[in-house]
């Protein structure tokens, strides 16, 4: 279970203070898949982070599995289970895929097992599997790696920032297979932060986030709706001031 | 015979064990400790200076070929050259490498000057791997100069490997392709930490039609060491050639790179490309975020940034 107790991230600027997240309190229990949706700017990708320790909360308390790790190191948390795939992951001189992906599984894997992870991210595993994650991969190639990179970790808390974002849409395709698939064996918790639709049909609840809060939270056709709303005639909801 | 530091430097330099079979000659404290001949290669002691000729016939496929240097005695100062002949259509693979072991408190030297005439169509790798140990206050010190002539159609790699260990160097390398169709490709690795110094300079001269070379330079400076590199490419006909300095720089490191490329005809095509940079946070974190502590990623980056 993971259980966020009124964080607040807050960063000061020339403007003053800008708060990031504002108290959010949230439970996701175990083996469950959660799409984080909402308009930019609504705190989705710092809630993420801060969720694996990337961003350090202003205050509250992240409990994992009953463990307070709000003080932990992202090494730490990422020892416990925790996994982030990045929204734009970095590229490495000289590091292979494979090396990448026997970091992330924490030993050697066959070629077989490395060769399974790309193929479930839509990549054909023999045409990368020794390539360097460098600048010679396109942008969906090393976001698809990304989330190789994840797959093999086998954390029981998987978060993924926006997979499909750089990611062709037949890739995209076989990649929202996947996800189903994880879900299907109940081996993780499962958190996406998505715009699409069809990752948001795939989830068990969605969690609508908006200047830094909660703003609503559901299956798919309770949510849904909302959402298509906020974001095309009610977007007045959306801005601080209440003006459009 | 060898002693146990000596075989321990002998297969971090060269990767070959004692006993290697094939085309040897170990070369420790300046004296020829091992030898043997295999089929169509000779390697043969000069006999007006200090060093041997390897002699390679045409057309044999030799892949091991090992031509080490040891040197254990401090305050040693060793200077050789060797000379190779690489016969027209000969494949050959040959594990040069230095490696000091320094225990005491004089400077201990090797300087290899290896000259290369590779035949017609023939095609070489040619590992070299530096390498220094021992607790000693005397420095160790290595020059190689490397001075290579290509035939038409002859491809030369030179892969040239340099981690931790040698306090000073200065190296040269020089390549002239003159025949037409003739390749060069040097990889340089290299690693300086504490106070070492290392100079590296190349000159490349592309006089033959459709001829190429490729720079290939990735290093890590540590601590307080500093790092100068001047690749330097002439392209004097149609040809092509591409050189690429990377650096990652650490502590209190200094680094500097002056690539040149100079065009002497209009089918001349010359890039460079050079970078020097700390590691990147977001590397960093990346791995963090598999589970490993900040030393152990920024391991791993280097350990991949020199492979």
């Amino acid at each position: 279970m993971l259980e966020l107790k009124n964080l607040h991230f807050t960063v000061s600027d020339e403007n003053g203070e800008k708060h990031i997240l504002n108290g959010v309190d949230l439970q996701i229990p175990d083996k469950r898949f959660v799409v984080i949706t909402g308009p930019n700017g609504g705190g989705k990708t710092t809630l993420a982070r801060t969720i694996m320790g990337i961003n350090e909360v202003t205050s509250g308390q992240i409990i994992w599995n009953g463990e307070d790790i709000t003080s932990l190191s992202v090494s730490e948390r990422a020892k416990k289970g925790i996994s982030y795939g990045f929204q734009q992951p970095p590229r490495f001189k000289g590091m292979r895929v494979r090396d990448l992906l026997e970091i992330a599984a924490g030993g050697k894997l066959s070629h077989a097992e490395a060769c399974s992870y790309l193929t479930q991210v839509g990549l054909c595993a023999k045409d990368y599997v020794d390539r360097d994650v460098d600048a010679s991969l396109s942008g969906g190639e090393v976001k698809r790696i990304e989330i190789a990179s994840i797959l093999a970790r086998k954390s029981p808390l998987m978060i993924f920032d926006e997979p499909e974002a750089g990611i062709d849409l037949w890739s995209f395709a076989r990649l929202t297979e996947t996800f189903k698939a994880i879900h299907a064996r109940r081996e993780s918790t499962i958190i996406i932060i998505s715009h699409q639709e069809r990752i948001i049909r795939l989830a068990d609840e969605i969690i609508l986030m908006a200047n830094g809060n909660v703003a609503a939270r559901g299956d798919a056709d309770e949510i849904y709706p909302q959402l298509m709303g906020l974001s095309i005639a009610g977007c007045n909801m959306l801005e601080v001031d209440q003006k459009c | 015979m060898l002693n146990d530091i000596q075989k321990h430097i002998l297969e971090v330099v060269s990767g070959m064990a004692a006993d290697a079979q094939g085309a040897v000659n170990i070369r420790a404290n300046g004296k020829r400790a091992y030898h043997s001949n295999c089929e169509g290669v000779r390697i043969e002691s000069k006999t007006d200076k200090e060093g041997i000729d390897i002699i390679i016939e045409p057309g044999v496929v030799a892949d091991h070929v090992y031509i080490p240097v040891v040197v254990t005695e401090e305050g040693f100062h060793d200077v050789v050259y060797n000379d190779f002949y690489i016969g027209e259509g000969a494949r050959v693979t040959i594990n040069a490498g230095c490696g000091i072991h320094n225990c005491g408190s004089c400077d201990s030297e090797h300087d290899g000057i290896h000259t290369f005439h590779v035949g017609k169509n023939a095609v070489v790798t040619y590992s070299e791997v530096h390498y220094g140990e021992g607790e000693g206050e005397g420095k160790r010190i290595l020059n190689p100069q490397t001075i290579l002539y290509l035939e038409e159609g002859a491809r030369v790699t030179l892969e040239s490997t340099q981690i931790r260990g040698v306090d000073d160097t200065k190296r040269y390398t020089k390549a002239v392709l003159k025949g037409a169709d003739s390749e060069f490709i040097v990889q340089e690795k290299l690693l300086t930490h504490a106070d070492q110094r290392a100079d590296s300079v190349m000159d490349v001269f592309l006089d033959g039609e459709n001829s190429s070379c490729r720079v290939i330079s990735r290093s890590v400076a540590q601590d307080e060491s500093t790092q100068t590199f001047y690749p330097r490419v002439v392209g004097n006909t149609a040809c092509f050639g591409h050189v690429q300095c990377d650096s990652i720089i650490m502590g209190n490191a200094k680094v500097r790179s002056i690539p040149e490329i100079s065009c002497n005809h209009v089918d001349a095509g010359l890039i460079h490309e050079a970078a020097i940079g700390k590691i990147a946070g977001d590397q960093i974190l990346k791995l963090q975020t598999l589970g490993l502590s900040y030393e152990e990623a920024e391991e791993k980056i280097l350990e991949g940034f020199l492979r």
